[in-house]
């Protein structure tokens, strides 16, 4: 499928979505709230079928308070690809959990937890993955200091 | 809602009655020679089988997200080499096709052939390394001397182009550090020469062999769905009968203009990935084979080192596929010289989880052999 019947297509599943500016591939943004349903139709509608899940990070936008939350998806049977973002408050930053929809999504959303404290809910199992367990602060945050850091050059 | 790793590995309680038996955790890892680097394996045992594994990571976690968002485009190739070690030409190449494609940075024609020559190259490198550590693994200590004696043929040939023998940093945006070095053919060639009956050695020596035979097939057998669903990607996806193979889909480099097979399993068992990632190794000496004598003349670089490479604002991503599987680079520019945040999806990260999905009900002699047909660096999931 090419973008814009993509796009035409996801407006049908979920109306309340809008276009992502500035992307390299067609992204689309989704209120948290709707999220769960979204994902989830993603994967099982038989006419998209996003299958893998290849990548779920996050952005701290830090001067406009909120963290972005992106997730890349493509399909491997019918090759098309998407980005869909969601922005969430940086002091209240709780998320759905996509990880019964994706398994990977359990890894990638632990990850994103550990760097920036990014709370999913209905995660099986919601710890720190690549720091210990009693590390203080969310390194990839913006405004996270330690006394280690090396600063950024001007 | 947030539980620690204490939460998780605290023994069941004792059940009671003279006869019962009790599961319990043992530590593989972060020290055991078959996990290849530092990396730890909680596993749950009932006796000799394994209920359930646990990755631990994070022991080399260098924080390369983090020093990526203070360095320059440029800089961040060398960070890429520290990934995935065996693939750092495939992990340069992915930086610089993100950054090209975002800086709309055109090629010449011997860039791409060049780096898709070197990219082949070390996709066999890398194998031949596998292979032999596959064969230690599994208690036969000839291959590992055999692998890295047919290795250190083609790392003298990297060496004399690019001057390094590992991280070789050498594909950068913009092209490339050096142009290749005059005697870079003629080697090549005599490599291909001397691998091509090599090749058939390994599979007598090892594939033929009853008794790996016996450890692999039919071993960690990894359904399709479940592997897609996992994120698996590379010589893992594509021994589970997916034919997911980024070179055919989005051809990038020359791959369009080469004439190639992508090697499918069927069974999706540990046979089937060493089986592919032998025939991968056949595939890419014919890829070689095909551009060695064609690579075309033009220059080598075409942004001048000085130049701190602008990236105009936006969301990007790109990916190749290395030795191992998809790399993604997810870069969010904000027009300047620096990311401002720079996200890595690497294959051993997505790969490794498949084994939570692959070892529960097998035994542990049974796991060292999945985790070699998985072909994991450790450096390249702890970033």
């Amino acid at each position: 499928m090419d973008n814009e019947k993509l796009l035409a297509a996801l407006k049908t599943l979920e109306p309340q979505i809008s276009v992502r500016e500035n992307a390299d591939r067609l992204a689309v943004t989704v209120p948290c709230e709707r999220l769960g349903a979204f994902m989830s139709k993603l994967k099982l509608e038989n006419a998209l079928r996003f299958d893998i899940l290849y990548a779920h990070t996050a952005i701290d936008w830090v001067a406009e308070n909120r963290f972005e939350l992106i997730y890349i998806l493509s399909s491997l049977e019918h090759g098309h690809s998407l980005m869909v973002c969601v922005s969430i408050p940086r002091d209240a930053p709780v998320a759905p959990s996509v990880s019964s929809i994706w398994r990977i999504a359990e890894w990638q959303e632990r990850e994103v937890y550990d760097m920036f404290g990014v709370l999913y809910r209905d995660h099986p199992d919601l710890r720190r993955l690549l720091l210990e367990d009693d590390w203080q602060g969310f390194p990839l945050r913006k405004d996270y200091k330690d006394d280690f850091m090396l600063e950024k050059p001007q | 809602m947030v539980s620690t790793l204490e939460d998780r590995v605290r023994p069941p309680a004792a059940a009671g009655g003279p006869l019962s038996t009790q599961e319990f955790f043992i530590n593989m890892g972060p020290q055991h020679p078959s996990t290849h680097g530092v990396l730890r394996l909680v596993l749950k045992l009932d006796g000799e089988t394994v209920r359930e594994v646990i990755p631990v990571l994070g022991y080399i976690h260098r924080g390369i997200e983090k020093i990526g968002e203070h360095q320059t485009y440029r800089q961040f190739v060398h960070l890429s080499d520290r990934l995935d070690y065996l693939s750092a030409l495939m992990n340069n190449w992915a930086v610089s096709l993100t950054v090209e494609k975002a800086a709309k940075i055109e090629l010449n024609d011997r860039i791409q052939v060049i780096r898709t020559i070197m990219a082949e190259l070390q996709r066999i490198q890398s194998h031949q390394l596998w292979w032999g550590v596959l064969g230690m693994d599994l208690g036969a200590f000839t291959p590992f001397l055999y692998g890295f004696r047919d290795r250190e043929v083609l790392t003298d040939v990297f060496e004399e182009t690019m001057g390094a023998r590992l991280t070789m940093n050498y594909i950068q945006p913009g092209g490339l550090m050096q142009d290749i070095h005059p005697n870079f053919v003629e080697r090549v060639k005599s490599f291909l020469k001397y691998f091509k009956p090599k090749l058939a050695e390994y599979e007598e020596l090892l594939g033929g062999n009853v008794i790996l035979q016996e450890r692999l097939r039919k071993v960690g057998r990894l359904e399709a769905k479940t592997a897609v669903s996992m994120g698996a990607t590379g010589p893992v996806l594509r021994a589970s009968g997916v034919a997911h193979d980024l070179r055919k889909k989005e051809p990038y480099g020359v791959y369009s203009k080469v004439a190639f097979d992508v090697p499918v399993g069927t069974m999706g068992d540990c046979w089937d990935r060493y089986w592919v990632r032998i025939e991968e190794m056949r595939q890419s000496m014919r890829i070689v084979e095909q551009l060695i004598d064609n690579i075309p003349a033009g220059k080598h670089l075409l942004v001048k080192p000085a130049i701190v490479i602008k990236v105009p604002q936006g969301l990007y991503y790109g990916q190749v596929e290395t030795a191992r599987g998809i790399l993604g680079i997810f870069v969010v520019a904000d027009g300047t010289g620096y990311p401002y945040r720079i996200h890595l999806r690497t294959p051993n990260f997505n790969n490794l989880w498949s084994i939570t999905a692959i070892a529960p009900g097998l035994r542990v002699a049974d796991l060292v052999a999945i985790l070699s047909s998985l072909d994991i660096v450790v450096p390249d999931i702890d970033r």
